[in-house]
């Protein structure tokens, strides 16, 4: 892997983070498929656990150089992968046309209420163990409050 | 699920990031915006082709790979709300709003109009 060029190497990490990524996601809604006037609890969690994990990451390797392919790996490919746009705006769509618009409604405003307060977290989670192991950790800037 | 569906669902969506990824890049290449439009264009034409996936023949473990592995690997979630976050955090508030309500509202139109287009398919 060290040979390859590191547009190569950085692509390969991305497909790699992908396929696990997306083998989880995939995984969850198999072991918990639901109709569209129940939650959808495997879509949720899988987006919840990759906005949580890519907070921390965000945080975590922001100061790595950028030939690192830790970002590219766990950010773009795992938590990029791992959650998915697409497949919440189908449940909104199948939530709505079987009559469930509340459901849609409540969906929509938990899941990016939700999500944002796990991205916060996960910066936060980082930022603490930056802390608790005495090391210097430059918190990003503009995420500092 | 299959065996070789298990298999095609974990190419699929390796290959689905990798294009997320460069096509993301050439996007903020060649346009100058504060709004994250690489992620928007990449989500938005996922919701149409998912809508357009399920409202057509597509079922079973055809919709699973296609739908679970391809799409909804292509398109993202997380890097969607770090960015509206980032942009909260920037002092951008307005920005961050819009990059949270026109995806959302887009993204449910795209699928809707796929939906009817997969149907008369």
């Amino acid at each position: 892997m060290r040979s390859l060029p590191h547009d190569r190497r950085k692509l390969l990490a991305i497909y790699l983070g992908g396929v696990v990524g997306a083998l989880i996601r995939v995984g969850l809604a198999e072991a918990a498929s639901t109709s569209p006037g129940q939650w959808p609890w495997a879509t949720f969690v899988a987006n919840m656990a990759g906005a949580l994990l890519l907070g921390y990451f965000f945080a975590l390797f922001r100061e790595h150089p950028p030939q690192s392919l830790n970002h590219p790996f766990l950010g773009i490919g795992l938590c990029g992968t791992l959650t998915t746009f697409s497949t919440m705006q189908l449940e909104l769509y199948e939530m709505v046309d079987g009559g469930h618009p509340g459901l849609a409604a409540a969906y929509a405003a938990i899941t990016v209420a939700a999500g944002y307060l796990c991205v916060r977290v996960g910066i936060g989670l980082e930022r603490r163990r930056g802390e608790s192991i005495g090391g210097y950790t430059e918190f990003p800037r503009g995420d500092r409050r | 699920m299959t065996l070789p569906g298990w298999i095609a669902v974990g190419l699929l969506g390796g290959v689905a990031a990798a294009a997320r990824f460069a096509i993301d890049a050439e996007i903020a290449a060649r346009t100058d915006s504060e709004l994250p439009l690489g992620i928007l264009a990449i989500n938005l034409s996922g919701a149409l082709a998912l809508g357009i996936a399920a409202g057509a023949v597509l079922d079973g473990e055809a919709l699973v790979i296609v739908a679970g592995g391809g799409i909804g690997s292509f398109t993202t979630f997380s890097t969607w709300i770090l960015d509206s976050h980032r942009l909260g955090e920037a002092g951008l508030a307005r920005l961050a709003w819009l990059n949270i309500a026109l995806p959302l509202a887009a993204g449910f139109a795209a699928v809707a109009f796929g939906h009817w287009l997969g149907g008369a398919l």
